[in-house]
């Protein structure tokens, strides 16, 4: 959207404005959806997971309520006049409120991604009794009435996981981003309609997609690193790992949870080499962990390498058809088109299952090694109260999805709109 | 022991804000379908609220999110304890934010959006005024052992149905609480429209500023009856002074609002309420303080179980600084762009301008 706005903002044609209209538009429909379901993550934190806040509430709620002030204040008002100020501001003032939703979404992005990771690997903090007579398990030691307390904010705020986390989750959102843009432009590519438009979608899309999904390269790399030598349990499950020695880097394959064996298409010592550039280095396997510590194995494992199949599939993708776009042959191929259409499907499938991989193998704890996730919970809400409610969710959900669907298909559908463009 | 106080103070400020701004839209929301006689009303109903509702809802994520932070067990307890009353509103809020630009943009289901706005507004429009009942009141909470400091009531003692009988007072501030949203936004809207919908609106803010006048006297002789520890409060027993500034700036406002509707001045008219909304605000927080939840008593002024203050449930001094620190970096600048997106959107609504 931003850089549409741009190319609107140095071109001032009518044409030019329509596209941007077009993609404020697409933007501001899904942002609805994204202030809805996270508001509905802000009060779980309380409603579903009131163990959890009393105990990490004096780190945790910090980045909450920075995201509100410096991110969701920032995203939402300058939203209104992207959506409202075409003809009341300054063109310039209008641009650099494209750029400011821009920078919202990003703050955002890190506040959220600080508070998950310090559940991922906490630092900066000691935990303290209260002595209130609610007894919790924290770590392996029976607690009265525990809670952590910050001692250092940097060392929480950017602990070994944030940085890593933050370049990659912000590298496949931006990837996601670029293969949708590339989609609008292959549907009407292959229609015949808005072709300039069309082709504009595409160039941007791709060139999106493929600089940050080779970045991928980089930022994966680092976040697996950090996994590996902050998460041990957690790498060991997402490659089936179970006795100490070199860990293989897997494509795909199976784990055989009874017989504690895994059979996959693999590198020999491959994770070893990544990360310590030799192919020995040992690593603990599952089985030198204690059972009641370990996560599910098989479902870490496969939303892992579904992960890795899915980038792999990305970075050929999108720098092949990006090649070929810029040789100008890919508007001829109707094949790759279709292709392209259905493409944005990849990345989104790759984050889902990314984000299941590091929250499924951080289990059973919901903050690494302190506290689990079974002793996070509300204790007061029934969990008669709890179906039902998820049960309404799923019906909310499901209206916006469709609410949702119809809106967006039918704008992109409809194309940019020159004439109906001045409203 | 200063910053929880302080903290006390900022979280009054967050929720005054947050009464201020997303209450006048909450009012406009609920007020939709009775002042919408036609398309062209609805339009500038919704296009009055159009670029500002999404801020001013922010203000109540980032009170929550303040809550959170600087009192963790007041944020777990409340939360988790009054689970099924947050999920109404929250399932009101996820359509009310999805409601106006859906609308927008999918005219074969304007009608089921127009519910959706409306129903999304005014169920939180009497429920936070429920919800600030019962913290004026006093909830159960259990005393210590396995359930310390949990909610030991359900979904029907936060209508008023306590374990020492039936209160009438947290249904009562609720009234009140819609009152105020409503008269908030039957002031805004006839700030922003002309002709027909402004006369409308007009008269209808006068009749509702009567009924609000009406539920502020009711409110206070029932708490006076129900709740005397809170009504006390206020009159000084616990904190001097502050508790009676508010009421006195209640009364100003009251005075103003009514002084600025007959003289046409719809601007100071919607400033007048707005400083009845702070004032209230101001009221609650001097009913309650220094507790954040405070206990429900008997007849004899015995708690059940203990309080949540300021002290008992803080977060270290360390996060409450840097919390201090977060704030003052941060509010300045919002309070800044803010006042810009006002500014720029200020003036009377065009039916046929931009956005929904």
């Amino acid at each position: 959207m931003v850089m549409f706005e741009r190319r609107y903002y140095k071109s001032q044609s009518a044409e030019d404005k329509s596209w941007a209209d077009l993609w404020v538009k697409i933007f501001t429909a899904t942002f609805v959806i994204g202030v809805a379901t996270g508001v509905t993550m802000e009060f779980a934190f309380g409603t579903n997971w009131a163990s959890y806040s009393r105990f990490v509430g004096d780190i945790f709620g910090a980045p909450l309520a920075a995201e509100g002030l410096f991110a969701f204040f920032l995203e939402s008002t300058f939203l209104g006049v992207l959506l409202f100020g075409r003809n009341r501001v300054s063109a310039k003032f209008y641009y650099v409120s494209a750029w400011l939703v821009w920078a919202g979404s990003m703050l955002s992005a890190l506040w959220i991604i600080i508070a998950n990771s310090w559940m991922q690997t906490p630092r900066g903090f000691k935990v303290v009794e209260t002595g209130n007579g609610t007894m919790v398990m924290i770590g392996s030691k029976l607690m009265n009435g525990p809670k952590a307390i910050l001692t250092d904010f940097f060392a929480a705020a950017l602990n070994p996981s944030t940085l890593p986390r933050y370049t990659h989750t912000v590298s496949a959102l931006l990837v996601a981003g670029g293969c949708v843009a590339a989609a609008v432009g292959a549907y009407h590519l292959l229609k015949g309609t808005h072709k300039e438009f069309a082709k504009t979608s595409i160039s941007y899309g791709l060139a999106v997609a493929t600089i940050f999904s080779v970045m991928m390269l980089v930022t994966g790399h680092f976040q697996a690193v950090e996994v590996v030598q902050q998460q041990p349990v957690k790498m060991a499950a997402m490659e089936g790992h179970w006795n100490d020695g070199p860990m293989p880097l897997g494509f795909i394959g199976f784990v055989n949870t009874s017989a504690k064996t895994t059979t996959a298409l693999e590198i020999p010592g491959g994770v070893s080499f990544l990360e310590s550039f030799t192919f020995t280095k040992p690593y603990p396997g599952l089985n030198s962990f204690a059972p009641a510590d370990l996560p599910p194995i098989q479902a870490t494992y496969q939303t892992y390498h579904l992960m890795i199949v899915t980038f792999a599939l990305l970075i050929l993708g999108t720098s092949w058809m990006w090649w070929l776009n810029h040789k100008g042959k890919l508007e001829e191929n109707k094949f790759l088109l279709k292709v392209l259409l259905w493409f944005w499907l990849i990345p989104q499938l790759g984050i889902q299952m990314g984000w299941a991989a590091a929250e499924i193998g951080r289990q059973p704890w919901i903050v690494q090694g302190l506290m689990r996730t079974k002793d996070a919970v509300s204790v007061v809400v029934p969990a008669y109260q709890i179906a039902l409610t998820l049960a309404i969710f799923f019906v909310i959900y499901a209206l916006l999805f469709v609410g949702w669907a119809r809106i967006v298909l039918g704008l992109i559908k409809k194309g940019p709109q020159v004439a109906a463009s001045k409203a | 022991m200063l910053l929880q106080v302080i903290w006390f103070v900022l979280l009054g400020v967050l929720f005054a804000g947050y009464a201020v701004l997303d209450g006048f839209d909450l009012g406009v929301g609920t007020l939709y379908p009775f002042l919408g006689k036609s398309e062209a009303d609805k339009a500038v109903l919704r296009k009055s609220i159009g670029p500002v509702w999404d801020g001013n809802e922010v203000w109540l994520l980032t009170a929550g999110g303040a809550l959170f932070a600087a009192f963790p067990p007041v944020y777990g307890t409340v939360f988790s304890g009054f689970y099924l009353a947050l999920m109404l509103v929250l399932f009101a809020l996820i359509f009310r934010a999805v409601s106006l630009d859906f609308r927008a943009h999918d005219p074969a289901w304007a009608g089921v959006w127009d519910w959706a706005f409306f129903l999304g507004s005014a169920l939180p429009a009497l429920l936070f005024g429920v919800a600030v009942g019962n913290i004026v009141l006093g909830i159960p909470l259990y005393g210590p052992g396995q359930l310390s400091g949990e909610f030991a009531g359900n979904f029907f003692t936060l209508l008023g149905f306590t374990p020492y009988g039936f209160n009438p007072l947290p249904l009562c501030v609720g009234l009140l609480g819609l009152g105020m949203f409503l008269l908030q936004g039957a002031s805004w809207i006839a700030l922003k429209s002309v002709g027909d919908l402004h006369e409308r609106a007009s008269a209808l803010r006068s009749t509702l500023a009567w009924v609000f006048v009406a539920l502020v006297m009711v409110a206070t002789v029932i708490t006076e009856i129900f709740a005397p520890v809170a009504f006390f409060n206020v009159l000084g027993a616990k904190l001097p002074v502050v508790g009676i500034v508010f009421v006195a700036l209640l009364l100003v406002s009251l005075v103003w609002g009514r002084l600025a509707a007959n003289g046409g001045k719809d601007l100071h008219a919607w400033y007048a309420v707005s400083l009845s909304a702070v004032a209230l605000t101001g009221i609650w927080a001097a009913a309650i303080f220094p507790a954040l939840v405070p206990s429900l008593k008997d007849a004899k002024g015995v708690a059940y179980g203990p309080a949540l203050t300021i002290f008992n449930a803080s977060s270290s001094q360390l996060t409450l600084m840097v919390m201090l620190i977060i704030a003052v970096i941060g509010v300045p600048i919002v309070l800044y762009y803010m006042y810009l997106i006002y500014k720029t959107f200020a003036g009377k609504v065009n039916p046929d301008g931009d956005g929904y």
